[in-house]
């Protein structure tokens, strides 16, 4: 389908470094991923990964004084690197929805719901306002809020959060993107309210035929919800493929390590894994060789890259680095 | 919301009625009464005695409250010592002088500081900003008086521009030329205190701007593909008035209170100067009146910013 | 006996409302638990946000003033404050909090914040308390430095991990830990866990573990209580609530756990909603009228579930 093809994002070799006491600190660096619509890719990463930096440099967020950023994000025959503000206006809530993880701050507490899913609808169609306020209508029973009608005349503070994040949510589909980027959209929220929103997702997806890039650090999330599957650690992908790989055949020894240290069905009376040392911080960030390296320190040097490219293991499934052939827990003989 | 006024409004009236008692007590403990002006070194002790009896002086307090009361609502709050006048001529005309200087002075200082502060703000740490953040770090750290002082010695004696003391020339007969004369006589004050006061203004929109500009509904309204001037007009621009517009309603308490400094300096016969004056001569009266004055404009004005507050900001409305 | 015993414990918010501002209404925050901690277990109290969980726990510290009921410690009421100080029950009783940032004071050392429930309760000479706070960071894997660093300085783990240690710091007896891992990544989490469970072996405390997160739960608890609207609709152990879930509410929590299987992913979706529908369905049957939870009944000598009377009837026969 010629369709399919020129609807899709095509992130290659991205950089972005923030501005520190003037010097450039790279919070995402040389990430390469492909996202096709009707797919939900997910990338997990535990906090200071680099996960939702990446998301708002697709989105073109970042101050253009404080960030440098490289590589190419081709979305649509162009690359949205080399787009100025007026023209990224016209793709953002277009074309690129974002969803963000706390319902309550994302919404402006001085306008009304209705407003608020309004306006990108305001900027992006030519409707009628009485077209418009019908579309409003239909987006928020879409998202399956009771009583639309009261429903988009109030503020933010006077729903509770579940329903905060369906109008997050309606605000991100207003005008049928085919993109959208969910970062942690249900972190916030209780675990029914979590299956529903993500089933909520993905039925959108199904019927917009988007493509979705999910952001979370929640492994149960990715596994229930994602196609696609990038684990990020210290602003580089280590890991890629599907979810059945990923989840069934961990390879890179920081998916292993962290798939190890959840609690398990039977592990009450097992110590869980723990990771030796911390993340390092933007600043203390090794420059070069595997980045993962002093969280094994057991691992030998010679295991290593000097410098880790990403290694095709089975088709889609891509492994960075050369520590993972030989990687053994301590505990494993 | 007329819900939360009217409520707002029924709790100021017990606050009003110990304000009042307070004044009062205040002024029943000052030493001297109303006949300290007029007793003589000749007046008898028996005579002083039934002055005051007759004056209901040694009734217990509650019934002189009440007659005190009584005269306040038919507009009588004494005579002044030092004026041998009614107090509420006297204040009735300097509050006319104060208020002319201090309408002059807000307008100006919000006309001044509300573009000024969302400039800055949005231009964070460019040219213009930093040439404003200059203005208010210097502004700031002058003393006011020295303000006052310095704008007086250049504008009014060296070049001579404006008139330095007085609130209209004795000159001026007509109706035309009273106004002419009275604006003259504000122009010089009033941009001098304008000046000052927008510093504050300036320093807490700049800041206000710049967290709006970094909070998530201004990111949320930026992945909506708002354009940056469309995002700053409906979103920062009244997210950060709004503290401005809230505050607003205490500067009612300045538009009759009077400046202290301006008044003084600029001998302008305003209520602060009264208040001064009358402190200096001990003129208990017009020290009394001018205290319950203050008091209750204090209370209207959180009234008045409580009432702002609720109609600009959806959240205060739900109690 | 047990170490604590929660006795039909009610706390309620006034709701103010109208136009004097008169109590109109009221919420039923808790609306009358009742549960036993045994000495050395974790006990796991399980609800969504706004269920009463939190303000269960900060009854039994003494942070909540109690409605109604009672909270039985070595054989006293304690939510009479005559008896806690009497059974120095605020050194026995300790809290951790969800958010090690803001529950730490940011002007403090780690050194005074670890210290101060000792001076409270103990008068020791600066050398001791110096290695008493040294012996407690090592419980928790800091290094002696830590002792002149400020909150700030620290990550979420380590914070959490200060936190625990200024909880153990008095040998308390039962430690209240509210969301604790619940802010934190997931290998931190883990480290915390596992000191958590490592100070319970070595000191014997016993933990009411509050957490909306059953995969955590079922890791760290021994009895688990399911909270909902305020009471409880379930009590049992680990292998009753994970294994024999009875309560549709129950049922309905567990079923919106995700699973880090990707095959049994439709499955799980299926399940998720057929046990939804059953819920929004057969609702009206496990709570009454006024949507309360029904009284909890013995299903078993450890189980116990707020059923309708049929359901009993069922599970006779």
């Amino acid at each position: 389908m010629a369709d399919e093809e020129n609807h899709f994002l095509k992130i290659e070799d991205v950089s972005t470094a923030f501005k520190i006491q003037g010097k450039y600190y790279p919070a995402v660096s040389d990430v390469s991923l492909d996202i096709h619509n009707d797919e939900i890719v997910a990338i997990v990463g535990e906090s200071g990964c680099g996960k939702s930096t990446l998301a708002t440099t697709i989105m073109g967020l970042h101050d253009p004084a404080e960030t440098k950023i490289g590589g190419k994000i081709e979305f649509e025959d162009q690359d949205l690197l080399t787009l100025n503000e007026d023209q990224m206006n016209k793709i953002r809530g277009a074309k690129i929805g974002m969803i963000f993880q706390d319902p309550l701050s994302a919404l402006n507490p001085l306008k009304r719901i209705g407003d608020q899913i309004q306006e990108g609808l305001d900027y992006h169609t030519k409707m009628t306002e009485a077209e418009k306020k019908a579309r409003v209508l239909e987006l928020v029973n879409q998202v399956g809020i009771p009583h639309p009608e009261r429903v988009i005349r109030q503020f933010p503070h006077e729903l509770s959060g579940g329903m905060r994040q369906r109008v997050v949510i309606a605000i991100a589909i207003a005008c049928k993107p085919d993109l959208m980027i969910a970062d942690e959209p249900t972190t916030a929220l209780d675990v029914t309210i979590q299956a529903q929103i993500l089933d909520l997702l993905k039925d959108i997806q199904k019927e917009n035929h988007a493509g979705i890039i999910l952001i979370t650090h929640d492994l149960g999330v990715v596994a229930e919800t994602a196609d696609e599957v990038a684990v990020m650690y210290a602003g580089q992908v280590v890991e890629k493929g599907s979810a059945k790989q990923i989840f069934d055949n961990p390879l890179h020894p920081y998916t292993r390590s962290l798939l190890r240290s959840m609690p398990q069905k039977d592990s009450e009376n097992d110590d869980l894994y723990v990771i030796e040392g911390s993340v390092p911080s933007l600043q203390k960030m090794p420059q070069d060789g595997c980045k993962f390296a002093p969280r094994i320190p057991w691992v030998p040097a010679s295991e290593h890259e000097a410098h880790p490219t990403m290694h095709e293991v089975e088709p889609g499934h891509r492994v960075r680095c050369t520590c993972y052939k030989n990687f053994k827990f301590q505990d494993e003989a | 919301m007329w819900k939360t006024v009217l409520r707002r409004v029924l709790i100021m009236i017990p606050e009003i009625i110990i304000l009042s008692i307070l004044v009062f007590l205040l002024a029943k403990a000052m030493p001297g009464d109303p006949f300290t002006g007029s007793i003589g070194p000749h007046t008898s002790a028996a005579q002083i005695h039934h002055l005051k009896e007759a004056a209901g002086l040694y009734n217990p307090w509650y019934e002189q409250y009440w007659n005190w009361v009584v005269h306040l609502f038919h507009g009588n709050l004494g005579t002044s010592f030092q004026y041998q006048e009614p107090v509420t001529r006297i204040i009735g005309n300097r509050a006319i002088n104060t208020l002319w200087l201090a309408v002059f002075a807000m307008v100006l200082t919000y006309a001044i500081g509300i573009p000024m502060g969302l400039y800055a703000g949005r231009n964070q740490n460019k040219i213009g900003d930093t040439i404003i953040r200059v203005y208010t770090f210097v502004t700031m750290s002058i003393p006011f008086f020295v303000i006052l002082v310095l704008g007086l010695w250049i504008f009014g004696y060296v070049l001579g521009w404006f008139p330095t003391t007085g609130s209209v020339s004795a000159t001026a007969n007509s109706g035309m030329a009273t106004t002419l004369s009275r604006l003259q006589h504000i122009v010089l004050p009033g941009l001098l205190a304008a000046l000052f006061g927008t510093v504050n203004i300036v320093q807490y929109l700049r800041s206000e701007v710049i967290d709006a500009k970094g909070s998530d509904y201004v990111r949320t309204a930026r992945s909506k593909g708002v354009p940056t001037g469309d995002v700053f007009r409906h979103h920062i621009l009244r997210n950060s008035l709004l503290p401005i517009a809230a505050f607003a309603g205490y500067s009612i308490t300045g538009l009759l209170g009077g400046s202290l400094y301006t008044e003084m300096v600029f001998s302008y016969p305003g209520m602060g100067l009264l208040f001064l004056n009358s402190i200096s001569y001990r003129d208990y009266t017009v020290i009394t009146a001018l205290v319950l004055l203050y008091g209750i404009l204090n209370l209207f004005g959180t009234l008045l910013s409580d009432i702002i507050l609720s109609a600009v900001d959806p959240r205060v409305r739900i109690q | 006996m047990s170490l604590i015993e929660v006795k039909d414990l009610e706390v309620h918010y006034p709701i103010r409302s109208g136009f004097w501002n008169r109590v109109t209404d009221e919420v039923l925050a808790v609306d009358g638990i009742s549960l036993n901690i045994e000495a050395g277990e974790t006990y796991g109290l399980v609800g969504e946000s706004g269920s009463g969980k939190s303000t269960t726990g900060k009854s039994i510290v003494g942070l909540e003033k109690p409605t109604k009921g009672q909270i039985i410690y070595k054989g006293k009421d304690i939510t009479k404050p005559s008896n806690r100080r009497e059974l120095d029950y605020n050194q026995d009783v300790q809290m951790i909090f969800q958010d090690s940032l803001s529950s730490l004071n940011p002007r403090k050392r780690i050194e005074d914040i670890i210290a101060e429930p000792i001076r409270n309760f103990e008068h020791l000479d600066k050398n001791q308390e110096k290695l008493r706070v040294l012996q407690l960071l090592d419980i928790v894997g800091l290094d002696a430095d830590a002792l002149y660093k400020y909150p700030h300085q620290f990550s979420g783990g380590q914070r959490q991990r200060i936190g625990v240690a200024r909880a153990v710091a008095t040998n308390p007896k039962l430690i209240v830990a509210d969301e604790p891992v619940s802010a934190l990544d997931l290998s931190v989490q883990a480290q915390v866990l596992n000191f958590m469970k490592r100070i319970q072996r070595d000191f014997g405390i016993s933990y009411l573990f509050i957490s909306h997160d059953l995969g955590v739960v079922r890791h760290m608890c021994d009895n688990i209580a399911i909270m909902h609207r305020g009471r409880l609709v379930e009590i049992g152990t680990r292998d009753d609530i994970y294994n024999h879930p009875m309560h549709i509410y129950t049922k309905r929590l567990l079923s919106a756990i995700p699973e880090t299987s990707v095959e049994g992913r439709a499955e799980a979706r299926a399940h998720r909603e057929a046990v939804e529908q059953e819920f929004q369905e057969n609702q009206s049957r496990y709570y009454d009228k006024d949507g309360k939870v029904l009284p909890l009944v013995d299903v078993s000598a450890t189980h116990k579930v707020a059923l309708p009377e049929d359901e009993i009837e069922e599970e006779d026969k």
